[in-house]
């Protein structure tokens, strides 16, 4: 295969980690949105946790885009 | 053309003047050291010439370093407790440090320090051997014990321990990485969003220019995200030191 063209392949798959992330921070807002619904005055003091836990899954996809960038313009 | 330039280009460190050399290796003094400079001047500014009047009734200044001391102390409180206040000057230092390095590599043409791995692997490798040597100069061999969790059954208890100090080993790595890669990420988007917009004057000229409104709302739209992101991982990066310090304070919980 044509090396630059495994360059951009493997920079496309690199890019299925960020859809992964999506579910995982969908995850985090989501159960967090049900907890607050059910306990509306719980909600703020778990806040911090909410950000955490954001912060925790999205780093994950941004590792993935890293990669796809390294490939795209490092290597 | 300027406008197909590399995004990583932004990321060079340019070397101004050399300084010392230490076992071949020229140390020279580079934009990182510069920028680095100008966010201990400017936190050092703020959090002295804020506090200078101390007065009962505080102004804006005032209460700007007030409400930032707060915000740390509330975090370090309720993460690891109050004996966890000892480690203050060390969180609210990373904080702002982190915090205001990001804000700075937000302005266009600056530098960002904290998309250089080697600036946040060597915060993340000091929050990590502070809390190995807190630990055992605290708690001795009984620090230990963070790796056994206890009411674990002992047929499981070997598999646990492996994955306990192999958790332990990678926490410096993706506690410095986080905060890179996002501050990367973020910058490398802007400039592909940037150069687009740019592409298509290059390419349409007249229609280019309508052409390029689209990019360009969008560039703003994502320097507000970046600027969310910036103000989050330095939070991010500061109670993660807290929830790490946390297991020097009270080891086997």
């Amino acid at each position: 295969m044509d090396p630059q063209a495994a360059k951009f392949l493997g920079a496309g798959l690199a890019c299925i980690g960020m859809g992964t992330t999506a579910i995982g921070v969908a995850s985090v807002f989501g159960q967090y949105l049900t907890g607050a619904l059910r306990n509306p005055s719980a909600a703020a003091g778990q806040f911090n946790n909410l950000i955490l836990g954001f912060a925790l899954a999205e780093a994950f996809g941004i590792f993935s885009l890293l990669v796809a960038f390294l490939l795209l313009f490092v290597l | 053309m300027a406008v197909t330039a590399n995004p990583i280009e932004q990321f060079e460190i340019h070397e101004y003047f050399p300084v010392i050399k230490i076992a071949g290796h020229q140390i020279a003094f580079t934009d990182s050291a510069i920028f680095m400079l100008i966010a201990v001047a400017l936190t050092a500014a703020l959090m002295l010439g804020a506090t200078a009047g101390r007065r009962l009734v505080p102004t804006r200044m005032q209460s700007l370093a007030e409400v930032l001391y707060e915000f740390v102390a509330d975090m370090i409180r309720g993460t690891a407790g109050e004996h966890g206040l000892k480690f203050f000057p060390l969180v609210f230092t990373i904080f702002m440090f982190v915090l205001v390095t990001n804000l700075i590599g937000l302005i266009p043409m600056s530098f960002s320090v904290t998309s250089q791995i080697i600036v946040t692997a060597s915060l993340a490798l000091l929050v990590f051997f502070t809390v190995i040597i807190h630990g055992f100069w605290q708690h001795g061999l009984h620090f230990l014990k963070l790796f056994a969790p206890s009411g674990v059954p002992i047929f499981i208890l070997p598999m646990i321990v492996l994955i306990e100090i192999l958790s332990f080993l990678a926490r410096p790595i993706s506690h410095s990485l986080r905060l890179f890669a996002n501050i990367l990420a973020g910058h490398v988007t802007l400039n592909l969003v940037g150069s687009f917009a740019a592409m298509m004057i290059a390419a349409f000229g007249v229609v280019g220019w309508l052409g390029a409104a689209l990019p360009v709302a969008f560039a703003v739209a994502l320097f507000a995200l970046e600027l969310l992101v910036a103000l989050l991982q330095a939070y991010v990066f500061a109670i993660l030191t807290c929830i790490y310090l946390n297991d020097s304070l009270h080891p086997g919980h």
